[in-house]
C-alpha cells in the first residue's frame, strides 16, 4: 500500500513539475521585455538594464527557471508588478472565495446528483425513469453562466431571496458570505449533478445483471438489499472517476461563473492580471489551479485503491 | 443487414441538421445583414419582421444565431479534429507497442489532462491576445487525452483476440497492426465521443467567449451574444433567452446522437459513455 501511495505521489509530483516548466517556458517567450513595460518607454537603456538585472532577467534561461522553481517550492510565487503584492498573498486571499465556491457546488451535485441516479436506477424503464433522464440530459446542455443569469433572474430579482452578485468577506458576516455563494454553486452545480445522476443510474443498473448479484439474490437477498451490499461498492468505482474530473472543472469553472456573480475570486484576478499584463501574477494563478486540477487527480487515485483493492497493484488505465 | 435506427438517433440527427443548415445558411443569407444597425428598432420582441426579436443594437437576433452558431460549430469541430488526430494516434500506439511507449504515453496523458479548456485559453491570450483561434487550440489541446483514451481503451480489449495473434504471426509490425486491424475497429468508439466532445466543445466555446478569451466582435458567436447580453439580462432577458436556448438545443442534440449512436453500433458499450463529460 505505501508503494503504491508513493508511485502515485510520484506520478503527481512529476506532472506538475513538467507542468509549471511548460508554463514558464509558455509565458517566457511572451514578446516585449518585462522591465522596459514596467518603466515605460521613455526610461533610459541604463535603468531599464539595471531593472532587468534586479529582476534577474538577464541571468541564462534554465537559472531563471532553477530559481523561479526553488521559490514555487518554497511557496514563493514572486512579486505582482501591478499590485505591488507578493503573488501568493493575493492569490491566497481569492482562494478564500474560489475553493468554498468549489467545494459548496461538489456537495450541492453529489446531494442532487447520486440520490436522482438511484431512484432512476430503481425504476428503470418507469416514466419516472425516462423524466429524470430527459431532466439530466437537459442539465448537461445548459451552459453553468447562463444558468447562473437565470437564477438571478429568478432567485434576485423575481423572488428577492438572495443577492444578485457580490460577495462579503468570511470573518465580516459568515451567512452572508455563505448567501452570496449560493447561486454561483447552484450554477456551477447543475451541470455535474446532471452528470453525475447518468453516471450513477448506468453504473447501478450494470451492476444489477452482474453475476455476484445474482448469487447473492440465490441466496434469498431481494434485488434491493444485493445491490444496497454489493452493487454501491461496484458502481462507487465508475463515480470516482467523473467526482474526480469534476473537482477540478468545478475549480476550473470558477473562473467563468465568478465573472456572472461579480464574485473577487481566482477568475477575477487572472482576467484582471491579463488586461494588466501581469505575467508574474498570470503565472502563478494558473499554476496554482493546475496544482488544484493535479491534485484532485491524485486524491481520486488514492480513493479508488481504498474502494477497490484490486487495483492496489496495477495501474489505473 | 438491415438495423433499425435508435429514436434517440434520429432526434438528435434531426435537431443537429436543422441548427447545421441554419448555420450554414448564414454563409450565404441572413434575414439581416449581422452588422446592420437600427437603433429606432432596438430592444423589439418576436415580430414578423425580426422573427426572434432585435438586441440593443437593434440587429436582428435571428441573422446573429445563424452567423454564431456557425461559429460555434466551426471552433468545436476544429477542437475534434485536433483531439482525433493527435489523441488518436497515441492511444493507438500505446495499445501496440505497449512497455515504456505506453508509459510514458500515458504520462503525457496525465500532463495534458492538468490543462481544462480555460487554463490554456487563458495562457494563449496572455501570450497573443483574445481570439476564436485561441479557443480552438485550448479545447483541442484538452480533447487530445480524451480520444487517446478511448482509442487506447478499445484497442486494449481487441489486442487480445485471436486474429491479432494471427496478423502478428503472419509477421505484421506494430504499424501495420494498428492502421488494419485496431484502427478500424477502434473507429466507431472514436466517432461516439467525437459527437460528445462536439457537444462540449460548443459549451466550451461559449464560456470562453463569454470571459473574452474566445471569438471577438465584430465576429459573433453564440457564447459571445451571451457575453453582450449580460449588462442588460436583468432589463431584457429576452437577449438571452436566444442564444441560450440556442446552446441547449444543440448541445441536447449532439448528446442525444451520440448516445443513440453508441447504442446502435454497440449496445455493450452503453456503460462508457460520459466518462469524459465533466468538462
Amino acid at each position: 500500500m505505501l508503494l503504491f501511495f508513493l508511485r502515485r505521489f510520484l506520478g503527481f509530483a512529476v506532472t506538475l513539475a513538467a507542468a509549471a516548466a511548460a508554463v514558464f517556458l509558455l509565458l517566457d517567450r511572451l514578446p516585449g521585455d518585462p522591465a522596459q513595460f514596467i518603466l515605460g518607454i521613455n526610461a533610459s537603456p541604463d535603468t531599464v538594464a539595471a531593472l532587468r538585472s534586479q529582476l534577474g532577467l538577464d541571468l541564462p534561461l534554465w537559472q531563471r527557471f532553477g530559481d523561479w522553481f526553488l521559490a514555487l517550492l518554497h511557496g514563493d510565487l514572486g512579486q505582482s508588478y501591478t499590485q505591488s503584492a507578493p503573488v501568493a498573498a493575493l492569490i491566497g486571499e481569492r482562494l478564500w472565495v474560489t475553493l468554498p465556491l468549489a467545494a459548496v457546488a461538489m456537495i450541492l451535485s453529489m446531494a442532487v446528483g447520486l440520490p436522482i441516479g438511484m431512484l432512476a436506477a430503481r425504476r428503470r424503464g418507469s416514466w419516472l425513469d425516462t423524466g429524470l433522464m430527459l431532466l439530466a440530459q437537459m442539465g448537461i446542455a445548459v451552459p453553468n453562466f447562463w444558468f447562473g443569469m437565470l437564477l438571478v433572474l429568478l432567485f434576485s430579482i423575481t423572488l428577492r431571496w438572495l443577492p444578485p452578485g457580490g460577495f462579503t468577506p468570511w470573518q465580516e458576516d459568515f451567512w452572508a458570505a455563505l448567501r452570496g455563494l449560493a447561486l454561483p454553486s447552484l450554477a456551477l452545480a447543475l451541470p455535474q449533478a446532471a452528470i453525475l445522476a447518468r453516471v450513477m443510474r448506468t453504473a447501478l443498473v450494470d451492476v444489477q445483471g452482474a453475476d455476484f448479484i445474482r448469487t447473492a439474490r440465490a441466496k434469498g437477498m431481494t434485488l434491493g438489499e444485493a445491490v444496497w451490499r454489493h452493487g454501491v461498492r461496484n458502481a462507487l468505482v465508475p463515480i470516482l472517476t467523473i467526482l474526480g474530473l469534476q473537482f477540478a472543472f468545478l475549480i476550473a469553472g470558477t473562473v467563468v461563473v465568478e465573472n456572472v456573480f461579480y464574485l473577487p475570486g481566482l477568475g477575477r484576478l487572472i482576467f484582471t492580471a491579463i488586461s494588466e499584463r501581469d505575467l508574474v501574477l498570470v503565472r502563478g494563478a494558473v499554476i496554482i489551479l493546475i496544482a488544484a486540477v493535479t491534485a484532485s487527480m491524485f486524491v481520486v487515485d488514492l480513493l479508488y485503491a481504498a474502494v477497490d483493492p484490486r487495483l492496489r497493484g496495477g495501474g489505473r488505465s | 443487414m438491415t438495423r433499425r435506427w435508435h429514436p434517440s438517433l434520429v432526434i438528435g440527427l434531426a435537431g443537429t441538421a436543422v441548427f447545421l443548415t441554419l448555420a450554414l445558411l448564414s454563409l450565404v443569407w441572413t434575414p439581416y445583414p449581422i452588422e446592420e444597425i437600427d437603433l429606432a428598432s432596438k430592444f423589439s420582441g418576436p415580430s414578423a419582421q425580426h422573427w426572434l426579436g432585435t438586441d440593443f443594437f437593434g440587429r436582428d437576433l435571428l441573422s446573429l444565431v445563424m452567423a454564431g452558431t456557425l461559429t460555434s460549430f466551426v471552433v468545436a469541430a476544429i477542437a475534434v479534429a485536433i483531439g482525433m488526430l493527435i489523441g488518436v494516434p497515441l492511444g493507438l500506439a500505446a495499445a501496440a507497442w505497449g512497455g515504456p511507449v505506453e508509459w510514458l504515453l500515458l504520462r503525457i496523458n496525465d500532463f495534458l489532462f492538468a490543462f481544462p479548456a480555460i487554463i490554456t485559453a487563458i495562457l494563449i491570450t496572455a501570450l497573443f491576445g483574445p481570439g476564436a483561434v485561441n479557443a480552438m487550440i485550448a479545447i483541442g489541446i484538452f480533447n487530445i487525452p480524451v480520444f487517446a483514451r478511448v482509442a487506447r481503451g478499445g484497442a486494449l480489449s481487441l489486442k487480445t483476440l485471436d486474429y491479432i495473434g494471427a496478423a502478428r504471426l503472419a509477421g505484421m509490425g506494430n504499424w501495420e497492426i494498428s492502421l488494419r486491424h485496431l484502427l478500424p475497429n477502434v473507429a466507431s468508439l472514436v466517432i461516439v465521443q467525437a459527437t460528445i466532445q462536439l457537444a462540449l466543445g460548443i459549451l466550451a466555446e461559449a464560456g470562453l467567449s463569454y470571459v473574452g478569451l474566445g471569438t471577438q466582435p465584430p465576429a459573433t458567436s453564440l457564447g459571445l451574444m451571451l457575453k453582450d447580453a449580460q449588462s442588460l439580462f436583468l432589463l431584457h432577458p429576452w437577449l438571452s433567452y436566444v442564444p441560450g436556448i440556442s446552446i441547449v438545443l444543440i448541445v441536447i442534440s449532439l448528446n442525444l446522437a451520440g448516445d443513440g449512436l453508441r447504442d446502435m453500433l454497440d449496445p455493450r458499450l452503453k456503460r462508457e459513455g460520459l466518462a469524459n463529460a465533466a468538462a
